[in-house]
């Protein structure tokens, strides 16, 4: 079992975003991330879904999905040179004494702070799992009010010369 | 051309050679019916929308066309959902036209309305809500097209009012379909029909599974080539009835739960497994670890997704039966080699036939109801059945000799849809005798079609296997809980032949064997309207031999001498 990013190349329809899901909830397959958006082709979408699954459950996933008339394509990106990000807004408690500490961190993981409250400020990081994993856990120590994340996109890189 | 959506509609269904439509109207489809007022296409009209998509169902199985039907919103397409699952369950194409509340108004809970396409979603093989009368006429080519090609499978199409009342200018000649995302699956793998005849000419126990896609794929000649040309044995699945001739020697009757014993021992003893058009459903393989043990796999299936879904496939191959088994026989000759196997099946035929005991009250055994039947017609009608023990007797007792002519609901095992089954059969192919086996039970859930076949002159047969009991789940009972008879028992039942008497068919009781030749030769000497023969079975009979669920084929209880 490891995880899998998929990227699944779909009509830009209604309902379309729907089938997929029914199809991986009635199937019992578990989505990890999912993020969705058209193309450069308004008349296509593209859902970045990540899955655990072994190799069979891989290939039962690839061909349930391949069924589904709305789907045009799939991509298997898991082992593949691609560049994975996903995006993440973090409500952080900081009041005055604590702000430099955090302000730092922001710093070291290239982040950014968007939003200055009076007790809390909210950050910014753009990154693949590993350096968001990292700065969540730099920042719980000073107490996370609220979290959200856009799930991952991916993309393979462009062929090297 | 300026027509309304409706008209665009019933032009689009004549341009796919639809002829006969089966449905039941309402306020959502008001414009559909008064554009088939006058219109050559025939319309069946139903007593409830299951009993109408089982009929489309029916026909479509019996014909091998597309089944068509037609509800009006709301409750008018919730009651179709069943008959939609039952043939999603069973690959067969249907194409179900539902009625929608306007289109300002979806969205809003608008009287009678209901998101179709979004509670079918994981019962069909696509579905479509039309949204602009300008959609019509490439989403119903669309429709046909996906519905009958590939693995074949029901599609909705949900048509808001104002769409079909609408009028737009219509050009013909216009109409495209654009599925970038569904390709249809031509040709096969050589290289893998290569091997798989490398495995069958080096095989010594091969054994020949075969299921529903051999007849969907209309490919019982090129089946039958293959078993013949090597003397192959062939078991096949309740959906693959019909798919191999019933009276052939090669032909091992049905394998898995209620399969026969000599069926299951050569699945068991086998070395390679030839498995066509099937999908190892757990009702046929038992526990899966010990299924066909000894045995390599050649799977072909025109669905990728069912290779490698449930076992480990050695040789899997891609493709419509038909081509691939086309190819296959082309590079296969005749010659018989498994003579020490044939031996071996032979000896179990003649320890484990099938069997049924005597009857302990006296009254008639329904298997010999089945084998009456089979006598009368010699595979020469079609049989459809509701669910439960009869529709196992049937499988069993009856020897299929043509495909489509077994029409039954094997993977949603639907109870109800042998009657409308029936009728869209007998509407499908008026030459046949076509013959509902039925319980007790299951002849309540749709019986209201009777008023249909009786309106249409229908002469379809429904011969209530009555136990007075729901009587496959009180087999389970009593093998399973201890004979704790809870909720199965169906004394209460109507006097069947006073209802059918009511609904304007003829009713026959047949309470004692000697009557059995007499009642069923008198209801098919009949033309113009339907039968019920209630006959009173055995009450307690079981179904066997049986692979307890979860067993494996090698340890079946039951159908041995005592
Ligand atoms: C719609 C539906 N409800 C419930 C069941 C569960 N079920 C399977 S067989 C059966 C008994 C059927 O009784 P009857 O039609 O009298 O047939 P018998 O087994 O007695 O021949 C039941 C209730 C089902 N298959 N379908
Ligand atoms: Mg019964």
């Amino acid at each position: 079992m490891r995880r899998h990013t998929l990227a699944v190349i779909v009509e830009n329809r209604p309902g379309v975003l729907t089938r997929v899901t029914t199809l991986f909830r009635r199937r019992g397959y578990n989505i990890e991330s999912l993020a969705v958006g058209e193309t450069e082709n308004p008349s296509i979408s593209r859902i970045t879904i990540v899955v655990m699954g072994d190799e069979k459950i891989m290939e039962q996933v690839t061909k349930q999905l391949y069924k589904l008339v709305d789907v045009i394509k799939i991509v298997d990106i898991t082992d593949k040179r691609s560049v994975e990000r996903e995006l993440v807004m973090i409500k952080v408690k900081a009041d005055v004494n604590v702000r430099a500490e955090i302000v730092q961190i922001v710093d070291i993981f290239r982040a950014r702070i968007v939003d200055i409250g009076k007790t809390s400020l909210i950050i910014e990081v753009t990154g693949d799992s590993g350096k968001i994993d990292a700065i969540v856990e730099s920042l719980k120590p000073f107490g996370i009010i609220e979290l959200v994340r856009t799930g991952i996109v991916a993309m393979v890189r462009g062929e090297i010369k | 051309m300026q027509l309304k959506g409706a008209e665009i509609l019933l032009r689009c269904l004549q341009d796919e050679g639809v002829d006969t439509v089966f449905g039941y109207p309402g306020g959502a489809v008001l414009p559909i019916y008064d554009a088939l007022f006058e219109s050559s296409i025939r319309h069946i009209l139903g007593r409830h929308e299951q009993g109408v998509a089982h009929a489309a169902d029916g026909y479509a199985r019996a014909t091998g066309k597309v089944g068509v039907c037609i509800a009006t919103s709301g409750p008018g397409a919730t009651n179709l959902v069943t008959g939609i699952a039952t043939a999603n369950m069973d690959s067969i194409p249907l194409v179900c036209f539902t009625g929608q509340v306007g289109t300002p108004v979806i969205g809003r809970d608008a009287f009678q309305e209901a998101d179709i396409t979004g509670i079918t979603m994981p019962i069909t093989k696509h579905n479509y809500v039309v949204e602009r009368t300008e959609d019509v006429a490439h989403t119903v080519k669309e429709a046909f097209y996906i519905a009958s090609t590939n693995r074949p499978g029901p599609v909705v199409v949900d048509l808001p009012k104002d769409v079909m009342e609408r009028s737009i200018d219509y050009k013909p000649e216009e109409v495209e379909v654009n599925l970038r995302g569904y390709r249809v699956m031509k040709g096969y793998n050589s290289g893998q029909v290569i091997s798989a005849v490398e495995l069958i000419k080096t095989a010594k126990r091969p054994v020949i599974y075969a299921g529903g896609g051999v007849i969907s794929s209309n490919a019982a000649e090129e089946l039958r080539e293959l078993a013949l040309k090597r003397k192959i044995p062939v078991t096949t699945t309740l959906m693959g009835m019909g798919a191999f001739p019933g009276n052939n020697y090669l032909n091992l009757g049905m394998l898995g739960m209620h399969g026969t014993r000599y069926a299951n021992y050569a699945i068991g003893e086998s070395d390679l497994l030839i498995a066509i058009g099937v999908r190892f459903d757990d009702r046929v393989t038992g526990n899966i670890a010990t299924f066909a043990p000894h045995a390599r796999v050649i799977h072909i299936d025109i669905d990728a997704a069912e290779i490698g879904k449930n076992v480990d496939v050695d040789v899997p191959i891609v493709g419509q039966v038909k081509e691939v088994l086309q190819g296959i026989n082309q590079r296969l000759d005749e010659v018989t080699e498994y003579w020490e196997w044939h031996q071996t099946i032979d000896r179990w035929k003649e320890e484990f036939p099938l069997r049924y005991g005597n009857s302990c009250e006296g009254r008639i055994m329904p298997q010999n109801v089945i084998e009456k039947i089979y006598d009368l017609t010699r595979g020469n009608a079609i049989i459809t059945t509701e669910v439960g023990q009869n529709q196992m007797w049937a499988a069993q007792y009856y020897k299929f000799e043509h495909p489509r002519t077994f029409l039954t609901s094997g993977g949603l095992g639907t109870m109800g849809y042998g009657l409308p089954a029936a009728i869209g059969a007998k509407i499908g192919r008026p030459d046949l005798p076509v013959i509902d086996i039925a319980g007790d039970g299951s002849i309540q859930m749709n019986i209201q079609e009777l008023a249909t076949a009786v309106q249409y002159q229908l002469p379809v047969i429904v011969c209530i296997l009555n136990n007075q009991f729901l009587g496959m789940v009180r087999q389970w009972q009593g093998l399973f809980y201890g004979g704790r008879y809870s909720s199965t028992d169906m004394s209460h039942q109507p006097d069947f032949v006073k209802l059918a008497e009511a609904y304007g068919a003829i009713g026959i009781r047949v309470s004692r064997e000697e009557e059995l030749d007499h009642a069923l030769k008198q209801a098919l000497q009949v033309t113009d309207r339907p039968v019920v023969l209630d006959i009173l079975v055995e009450r307690e009979a079981d179904v066997y031999p049986m692979v307890p669920p979860g067993g494996s084929l090698s340890q079946m209880l039951g159908g041995v001498e005592i």
